[in-house]
């Protein structure tokens, strides 16, 4: 059988190497189907002015551009900041932090992600780009702060005496034991963040965050169901891509050894 | 008006909102628990279908769910249908991975075991393999419910009922007297609902779980 353990814990990856093998290649084939069929359709087919005032390449392509741009400066946050300060709450120093952390990163996935950007859009009255990007950054925070702690305490503890046995120094066991044999399980948190990042990302726009939720609200509140169609299949398909990606990261990054 | 006078004042207003907001996604995780399981049954045996079951959910999962519910509004309309299919879709990878975890933990000696005394395939099914996984099957209902008390919330973009609506006046009522307030009473409320949903499955796994299988 190749699944493996219980999830306990929020992921959005199948936990099956045969299953991910299949997403591996079926994904993207599927995302250049459907987007390129609804685009061909939305493209080409007769719109009035108020479709053809979405409906076009330039304001499809900058939408796209900016949900990916709010994307990747999340993930860029969450990395910068996850991936250290997990690793500091795994030394001996702050290992009893550790559950403070966790807990509040823990709630902070509870609470809605609307609510968070809303809340930050009313408390600091910014708009635009980092309005949207700072609380959902810390939204997709978690499966990356968890999975660092999580990877690095699941060390055989063996390994790490031996490499202090052989001379190695605290942070020389940090980086050439610990880190290495903890990547897998980041590289999976950091999966998951992305999945979480370009979700919520649709709800960008809510504070001026632009972004392909955009679109999906314009075709609702205008009653035009094509630009609705449109912008909920790209977003789709971005998400399926970064999703995608993310696996490609796992393949890349993740040491040969382990697999 | 501080928030406690809001939620005081407001407070049956809230609350029909707060049981709204459980009540649907308590009933979308059973829901989906049902079909998750179901699904698991038929598949846990084949190491394809198992496969094509946890790709297909976990692709479904990928999907934002703001994108979907966009999607749902021309086909369903508004109101409860196009917040309770979401709920019922995302909360299936959770229950599916863990119920086809779960069967195919269970040790084969056990099987054999309950063969040999004369049980049919059925009755291994119900009385000994599914007993056996669902602690994991119960765990994956208590992922999918954390996850949904969010997702309720954008639903209420389609109209759908919970304390979403108090998110979205807050947002669309911005600078006005209570926005702030509307928007905490929906952020801080689902989260409290979710904690103490979160504490009753530590309950239900206490009562439900037999001493010898608990981990």
């Amino acid at each position: 059988m190749t699944t493996t353990t219980v999830e306990s814990g929020f992921s959005t990856g199948s936990g099956s190497r045969r299953a991910e093998r299949g997403r591996f290649i079926a994904q993207p084939l599927a995302v250049v189907v459907i987007v390129g069929a609804v685009l061909a359709w939305a493209l080409t087919r007769d719109n009035d002015a108020i479709e053809a005032e979405s409906l076009n390449v330039s304001t499809l392509l900058s939408g796209t551009w900016q949900h990916l741009l709010i994307t990747l400066a999340v993930a860029a946050i969450v990395v910068v900041v996850a991936v250290p300060l997990g690793m500091m709450l795994t030394r001996t120093w702050a290992r009893r932090a550790a559950p403070v952390f966790l807990t509040i990163a823990n709630i902070g996935q509870a609470a809605p992600a609307l609510g968070m950007i809303v809340l930050f859009f009313l408390w600091t009255n910014w708009e635009g780009f980092w309005c949207a990007v700072l609380p959902i950054a810390f939204y997709s925070l978690l499966p990356v702060l968890r999975n660092t702690i999580v990877g690095i305490n699941g060390v055989d503890p063996a390994l790490t005496d031996a490499g202090r046995g052989i001379g190695m120094s605290g942070p020389g066991v940090l980086w050439r034991i610990e880190m290495p044999l903890a990547v897998p399980l980041i590289l999976a948190g950091l999966r998951t963040s992305l999945v979480l990042a370009v979700g919520t990302a649709t709800l960008a726009f809510f504070v001026n965050g632009g972004g392909l939720g955009e679109l999906i609200d314009t075709g609702y509140k205008l009653n035009r169901v094509p630009v609705l169609i449109t912008g909920a299949v790209l977003a789709v398909g971005l998400a399926l891509l970064i999703d995608w990606v993310g696996a490609v990261l796992e393949e890349v990054f993740g040491p040969r050894g382990l697999k | 008006m501080n928030l406690f006078a809001y939620v005081a004042d407001r407070w049956s207003r809230l609350s029909l909102q707060a049981w709204l907001h459980v009540s649907e996604v308590v009933q979308a995780t059973i829901l989906a628990a049902v079909i998750g399981v179901l699904i698991g049954v038929a598949v846990y045996r084949s190491p394809i279908g198992s496969a094509l079951a946890t790709a297909l959910a976990s692709t479904i999962l990928t999907i934002p769910s703001f994108a979907l519910i966009g999607l749902l509004i021309p086909i369903v309309g508004l109101g409860v249908a196009p917040s309770v299919i979401p709920l019922v879709v995302y909360a299936l990878l959770p229950i599916v991975r863990n119920t086809i975890v779960g069967l195919s933990g269970v040790d084969p000696a056990v099987t054999d075991a309950a063969k040999g005394i004369g049980m049919n395939r059925f009755g291994v099914l119900t009385r000994v393999e599914l007993r056996l996984a669902w602690p994991a099957v119960l765990a994956g209902m208590r992922v999918a419910t954390q996850m949904l008390m969010g997702i309720a919330v954008i639903a209420a973009y389609a109209k759908g009922p919970g304390l979403g609506s108090e998110v979205f006046s807050g947002l669309t009522r911005a600078g006005s007297a209570n926005a702030t307030n509307q928007a905490l009473t929906g952020t801080i409320g689902v989260v409290i609902l979710a904690l103490i949903l979160d504490g009753i499955y530590v309950l239900i796994a206490r009562f439900t779980i037999p001493r010898g299988v608990r981990v």
